[in-house]
């Protein structure tokens, strides 16, 4: 399905009576226009009917899924926070060599931006300074004393200031303010990847303190990678039993498996809680044949274990039924005739079974991989803190530190890996082989 | 086509059925279980009972995101918030908040003006004042024999093993952790002013990192405690309180090392429910309802005429309330009153260190 | 694998049994995690765990306590003689996030299906152009993180002012379920024998007519199980009403996401065990669709 240029009747239709109109005269159709055109204009409608019936929801998914995503993905890249609410500074910053000492000018142009600013709206130089906070600790502040000074301070400001918060006599504070005043920059996808943006638009690795995106987005490609061995771990012995019984058994078997699929997860998350949790089922049972001790229960949940335990659960008939699907289709005769031929059980396994199943594994894999590196509900309930994954932060960026420009940074990055595990996907299965159930 | 009309009966009359409570109700937000109880029982019921207005309830775990977001995109769905000191004079400097005038208080009911009524700092720009309570530590007593005693004694994981509840969360740990360091009470806010004194809370939490098991709802360290996730765990007094009157479960609260804070209402900008918001505001801190609510839960009411009328836990009469509160004279002690204007100033800063902390 | 033939030496007796004990371990690794609630949802304790009495069948030891409390939860006056329907209709917590998650459910479904139906004819036909790419846009909604889809929803549609709103919840739900709608529909159309439609224009009927009384009978199944499909993806959403929904507008899930997070009751144990049940009657209403989608278009089913 990876070809797009479709299929071959479409093109021998256009193209064998150019041929043919070169050495005789042009084919007529019945009402005397030439065959081509009339061909062309059959085309024509008939694609444009296809199409027609495709546009309303064409145009449904762009205006309500790939625009707003388009839209607070932009913000990754810009931010006008400051220079909307400081816009004489802004000015003076960008031609300002991020060397020098700034100059009274510069000075008095904050203090001019900073009173304009909150006559136009009261939290706005604190929004301001919020901003110039992202890229130096302790402007936030700085940014909210002088705001209420501003309108008490007199000139010369420089001095003024520097007597006001020694911090303005510190070159670092304008460097960042200077990275700030930049609407359209890399600050943000920097961030993403816990570099630093500095005035001199180079790049630096950030404080170790600081430093947390880069370990998160690795967490989240273990956690998925386990998930994904893990669901193949269990996944293919399951196909493998569905695959080869006979097929009244294997449809109610079947139903064992396509249960969970219609369980809501919040269900399934919860009775993972019920099941792992120190006075759960399972602890239960472990003090009951003896594993553990009483007072010394397993803690296998709001941690990385029990969002990994979870997580495979609710994953694993994504893995399993396109497993099945493929290990249905293989004859049972190939085995047969290889350990006729010879062959040990594993060698007739391993030699032919297994290579014929690799589509099977494949498909699984991709498809799990992507739904577990996005997964955000089940790390959010019963992840505690070492579960947590890269969407957990993206919605804690959107909802509670609300640094949508870092959200989509970090957006940016997890959404552009997905895309192209939908390209490989796309490519190895192809989309419309899809199914569900 | 019968079903289909069935389906659209149905839906229409759900959708009737959704638009009629829009009309005329509250959304009060709250940070849930037994303290968004107590407010229901004696504040919510009597206004609903006397106004006829609806209330939504909502729970958060407190912060100015939500708020921030609902009201700079312009769309106000929460009416009234019930928030911690700090948070109600940082919104109301960033403008989330509408401005409360102060003369509208009704006086209490032996008469003493508002302004002298409420307890110092319980009026604030934005903010009307309704309760003082306090982050403590707490154990089961059934399941440790000599409990701990000391603030010290929480971060001590080799004279008392276990897990630890903290809330996820840098306010109050980071004084409670320089406190079990050493730092006595009146110096904490001090030193956490340098960053050498944040390099030491962080140093000092450090220590029992490991044996976190961290929180954020305030239902959930009495739910911790209970099923035994943690041997101890920072919670709201209130909340142990309460699973020690209602549920008889065996915890003791450790007083010392207690930070105790201010909880006021404040009314966020531009709801279309100004009016009915403020209404509830000022009925809920008439001295009555301040009271009512002490006998539900135990938090020391904002209002001085209100002290007198608490007495007993509602359902037990043999329950006094007045050792349960964080202000009893043998409770407050070793107690370091939360510093707002830190907090106000330092908050987005200390909060990314922790949660990079976090992800360490 | 089917039986074990009588030459089969002990080992591979050995591996076939114990293979399949294995298999066993993983069915019951699937599927008790959502039998477990059901009892649990009967502890008359507020644990999540079973008490001696419940072992023991004793019968205090059970209650429906929890399911009431799903109804009585929020309302004014539980206790109440008068009023008691209409307070509990209008104030229930848990009702509330029934009657939400059913407005919205509908209403998404309604338009996922209509819309996803009509896309999914027009990807089947052949002449189609850029099939590929627009199959890939219209499937990206499923493999898109649903923070990713979430946050931005909500960031545009704050600025437009549909967030907070039904019909914006709609439209989101509405687009996340269309790519099941055209998944599922597409399958029906890979078997559709296009000679039916050419043998009803041959004998006179125009393209409308041929749909509504040859095509679409035939797909219907499809059609309703996509419908079914696209609803339970409403039904279960989660992310996108974090951020898209106020309060007054909370779903089921939405509902437990933050009974789970703040105040873990078995309540929330007695609405997983209706909505285990009510999955399983869609389970099994999908399931008899697909045997009857496979009888129509003449596939015996193996």
């Amino acid at each position: 399905m990876a070809d797009i240029t479709a299929p071959g009747p479409r093109r021998s239709l256009t193209e064998a009576p150019q041929r043919s109109a070169e050495t005789s005269g042009p084919l007529l159709a019945a009402d005397g226009t030439p065959l081509r055109r009339k061909l062309r204009q059959a085309l024509f409608v008939s694609r444009m009917r296809a199409m027609g019936l495709a546009t309303p929801l064409v145009l449904f998914v762009l205006l309500a899924f790939v625009f707003p995503i388009f839209v607070l993905l932009w913000q990754a890249v810009y931010n006008d926070t400051f220079e909307d609410g400081m816009p004489r500074t802004t000015e003076l910053l960008a031609e300002w060599d991020a060397i020098s000492d700034p100059d009274e000018a510069m000075y008095a142009a904050v203090i001019t931006d900073l009173i304009e600013a909150r006559d136009r709206e009261r939290a706005l130089p604190t929004k301001v300074g919020a901003r110039v906070n992202r890229e130096k600790s302790g402007s936030l502040s700085l940014f909210k004393k002088t705001n209420r000074r501003a309108q008490r301070l007199e000139a010369p400001f420089k001095e003024a200031m520097v007597d006001l918060d020694k911090k303005w006599g510190d070159i670092e504070y304008w460097r960042a303010m200077k990275v700030a005043s930049q609407s359209v920059s890399p600050a943000f996808v920097a961030s993403a990847l816990d570099l630093h943006y500095t005035a001199d638009g180079t790049f630096e690795w950030e404080d170790p303190k600081r430093q947390i995106h880069l370990k998160l987005f690795l967490r989240t490609l273990e956690i998925s990678l386990i998930v994904t061995l893990a669901t193949i771990a269990l996944g293919y012995p399951v196909a493998y039993l569905l695959a080869t019984l006979p097929a009244r058994v294997s449809n109610l078997l079947l139903i064992l498996v396509l249960l969970p699929f219609w369980t809501s997860i919040l269900v399934r998350t919860t009775s993972w809680i019920a099941m792992l949790q120190s006075q759960g089922v399972m602890n239960d049972i472990f003090v009951w044949i003896g594993i553990t001790a009483d007072d010394q229960r397993f803690s296998m949940i709001y941690n990385k274990l029990g969002t990994l335990i979870a997580m495979t659960h609710i994953l694993l008939p994504f893995m399993i039924l396109p497993l099945y699907s493929v290990m249905k289709t293989i004859p049972p005769s190939y085995v047969r005739a290889a350990k006729s031929l010879g062959a040990t059980n594993w060698t007739a396994f391993w030699r032919i079974y297994a290579p014929q199943t690799v589509p099977g594994i494949g498909a699984g894999a991709i498809l799990v991989f992507i739904l577990a590196i996005g997964y955000y509900i089940t790390p959010a309930l019963v992840g505690g803190q070492d579960g947590v994954m890269i969407s957990n932060i993206i919605d804690d960026h959107m909802r509670k530190s609300l640094n949508y420009s870092l959200a989509a940074a970090l957006g940016l990055v997890l959404l552009v890996f997905v895309l192209f595990l939908y390209w490989l996907y796309d490519r190895i299965v192809g989309i419309d082989n899809m199914k569900l159930g | 086509m019968k079903p289909m009309t069935f389906i659209a009966t149905a839906v229409s009359a759900l959708a009737i059925g959704s638009a009629a409570f829009a009309a005329d109700s509250i959304t009060v937000v709250s940070w849930g279980g037994a303290y968004t109880k107590s407010q229901v029982e004696a504040y919510h019921k009597p206004f609903v009972s006397k106004t006829g207005i609806n209330i939504v309830s909502e729970d958060y775990n407190g912060g100015l995101a939500e708020v921030k977001a609902q009201v700079e995109a312009g769309n106000v769905t929460w009416d009234i918030v019930d928030l911690e000191l700090s948070d109600a004079v940082r919104g109301c400097d960033e403008g989330l908040f509408e401005v409360i005038d102060p003369s509208v208080l009704p006086p209490g009911a032996d008469g003493t003006p508002a302004e002298d009524d409420f307890i110092e700092g319980t009026i604030t720009e934005c903010g009307i004042g309704t309760i003082v309570w306090s982050t403590i530590f707490a154990y089961d007593t059934s399941k440790m024999d000599s409990g701990p005693t000391t603030i010290a004694d929480f971060f001590d994981l080799e004279k008392f093993p276990g897990k630890r509840g903290i809330r996820k969360s840098p306010k109050a740990n980071l004084e409670m952790a320089l406190m079990a360091d050493g730092v006595p009470a009146g110096e904490v806010y001090e030193v956490l002013s340098s960053p050498e004194g944040v390099d030491r809370a962080f140093a000092k939490l450090d220590t029992i990192k490991d044996s976190v098991v961290w929180w954020e709802a305030g239902a959930q360290p009495p739910q911790l405690l209970a099923d035994g996730e943690v041997a101890m765990t920072t919670a709201y007094n209130g909340r142990i309180f309460n699973a020690f009157a209602a549920e008889e479960k065996p915890f003791n609260i450790v007083w010392d090392g207690q930070v105790w804070d201010l909880d006021l209402w404040a009314i966020p900008k531009g709801t279309p429910n100004k009016e009915a918001a403020l209404k509830f505001m000022l009925f809920s801190t008439e001295t009555e309802q301040l009271a009512a609510q002490a006998s539900w839960i135990s938090y020391g009411p904002a209002r001085k005429s209100s002290s007198p009328l608490v007495a007993a836990y509602n359902s037990k009469p043999d329950l006094k309330m007045a050792p349960h509160m964080p202000t009893a004279p043998e409770n407050f002690e070793n107690a370091l009153q939360n510093d707002f204007e830190f907090w106000a100033d330092n908050q987005d800063e200390l909060n990314e260190r922790f949660n990079a902390w976090l992800a360490q | 694998m089917a039986g074990l033939p009588p030459y089969a030496t002990t080992g591979e007796r050995v591996w076939y049994y114990s293979f399949r004990v294995l298999c066993g371990l993983i069915f019951l690794f699937l599927i008790a995690p959502i039998i477990i609630v059901v009892p649990l949802s009967f502890n008359v304790e507020p644990y999540f765990s079973f008490t001696e009495g419940m072992l023991n069948f004793s019968e205090e030891a059970y209650s429906t306590r929890w399911y009431a409390d799903i109804v009585r939860n929020g309302m004014a006056a539980p206790d109440a003689e008068q009023g008691w329907w209409a307070d509990m209709w209008q104030n229930a917590q848990w009702v509330r996030a029934i009657k939400n998650s059913f407005f919205i459910g509908i209403f998404s479904t309604l338009l996922a299906t209509a819309l996803g139906t009509l896309a999914a004819i027009g990807l089947a036909r052949s002449e189609m152009p850029f099939k590929g790419a627009v199959m890939a846009l219209l499937i990206s909604p499923m493999i898109v993180p649903l923070v990713i889809t979430a946050s931005g929803l909500f960031y545009a549609f704050s600025q437009i002012g549909l967030a907070k709103t039904y019909p914006g919840i709609i439209m989101a739900h509405a687009v996340l379920g269309t790519p099941f709608v055209i998944i599922t529909v597409t399958a029906t159309l890979v078997g559709f024998d296009h000679s039916l439609t050419r043998a009803s224009a041959s004998l006179g009927a125009d393209p409308v007519r041929t749909f509504f009384k040859v095509q679409m009978p035939l797909i219907l199944p499809g059609v309703i199980s996509g419908a079914l499909f696209a609803f339970i993806t409403s039904f279960d959403e989660v992310v996108v009403v974090l951020q898209l929904a106020d309060p007054t507008q909370r779903t089921i899930p939405r509902q437990m996401f933050s009974g789970i997070r703040e105040q873990i009751s078995p309540t929330i144990l007695a609405v997983a065990t209706i909505l285990v049940i009510i999955s399983i009657a869609l389970l099994a209403t999908v399931e008899l669709l697909r045997r009857r989608s496979e009888r129509l278009r003449g596939m015996s089913p193996q």
